[in-house]
């Protein structure tokens, strides 16, 4: 019974561990230090009405960028592992997703762009309009792997890093005008953010779709409209 | 009870729970699960502790650093099962090797 007793070696162990925290998290002061009242008191500058946003693209912007930095090494990561090809079924897609996708697919981008647009002054913003996006995306990747076939290329790779290559514009162009890095004139926030934010969003979408795939796809799949499986093939 | 007090609390046994997975089981994909449900119970800590104990309104900067944890954890999560294929493709087993001989 070693095993049996390994296993309760690292229940007791991680009980502890739990009661350890939680003491932490109710020895917690009731109101203890946030940043709450700096948030509320500099979102007038910071060009949205959303707090979250505020935070996100403005007053931490930092954090942001390095996130989609992080997505796009994801990417690299990935793609570095060897060729894939595409996912499809072995079949055509049946009638009923492909009449379902043609309904959902403008339904979901639609929905994109009113959480991106939205994210300015209500919850929503660069990130879920991307994961929406991303969605879609893996929907049209397993129905009409033609379509998907023909994205492998340089505008798919432009997509992929646009939400990096903005950025990082914006952050250094903030500096040239004369502020730091990310800070952006005044005046010019509130558009500023949008821009990176629609450039985010398009690169999360096709981020998302991409890791869907698991790897490089590879170049062969273009002139293929059907695979057969999602098989791998080394390089 | 505390409304914001019962969320850490579940978090925390999330949070466990995933650890004991991750530590318990050989499966490649159960850890990666496992890992997801450790962040989950991480997110939901920093959610309920934004809300702090009395306040109303809740403090926006820990709901930004869980979004972008969450973005973080996604491709975390894709590139690990990226690997996790390559392993299973390359040894043939879903789990690692104990003495790392491969």
């Amino acid at each position: 019974m070693r095993l049996f007793s390994a296993k309760l070696i690292i229940i007791v162990l991680l009980v502890a561990l739990a009661g350890l925290i939680a003491w932490a998290i109710l020895s917690l002061p009731f109101n203890g230090p946030s940043l709450r009242a700096q948030v509320f008191a500099n979102i007038g500058h910071s060009g949205v009405s959303n707090p979250v946003t505020a935070v996100l693209l403005n007053f931490r912007g930092y954090d942001t960028l390095l996130e989609i930095v992080v997505l796009f090494l994801a990417v690299l990561g990935a793609w570095s592992l060897g060729m894939v090809q595409l996912p499809g079924p072995p079949y055509p897609a049946g009638l009923f997703l492909s009449a379902l996708l043609r309904i959902l697919l403008p339904a979901m981008v639609l929905t994109a762009g009113y959480l991106l647009w939205a994210g300015a002054h209500a919850p929503g913003g660069a990130f879920q309009a991307g994961a929406v996006l991303g969605g879609a995306g893996i929907l049209l990747l397993l129905t009409e792997v033609r379509f998907a076939s023909a994205i492998v290329s340089w505008p798919l790779r432009t997509l992929l890093s646009a939400g990096v290559l903005v950025f990082t514009g914006v952050a250094l162009g903030s500096m040239f005008l004369g502020g730091r890095l990310l800070e952006y004139p005044r005046h010019w926030a509130g558009i500023l953010i949008l821009v990176i934010e629609t450039a985010a969003t398009l690169s999360i979408g096709v981020i998302l779709t991409v890791l869907f795939i698991g790897g490089r796809p590879s170049e062969a799949d273009r002139t293929l409209s059907v695979k057969s499986t999602g098989k791998r093939k080394d390089k | 009870m505390n409304i914001s007090l019962l969320y850490s609390l579940v978090g925390l046994a999330l949070f466990s729970l995933g650890l004991y997975g991750l530590i318990a089981y050989g499966h490649l994909l159960r850890k990666i699960l496992a890992v997801n449900v450790m962040g989950s119970g991480a997110f939901l800590i920093l959610v309920a502790l934004a809300r702090g104990w009395r306040q109303t309104s809740p403090d926006p900067v820990p709901h930004a650093m869980g979004l972008t944890g969450l973005v973080v954890a996604v491709s975390a999560t894709a590139l690990a099962l990226a690997l996790a294929c390559r392993v299973q493709e390359t040894t043939g087993s879903t789990q690692l090797t104990e003495d790392g001989s491969d």
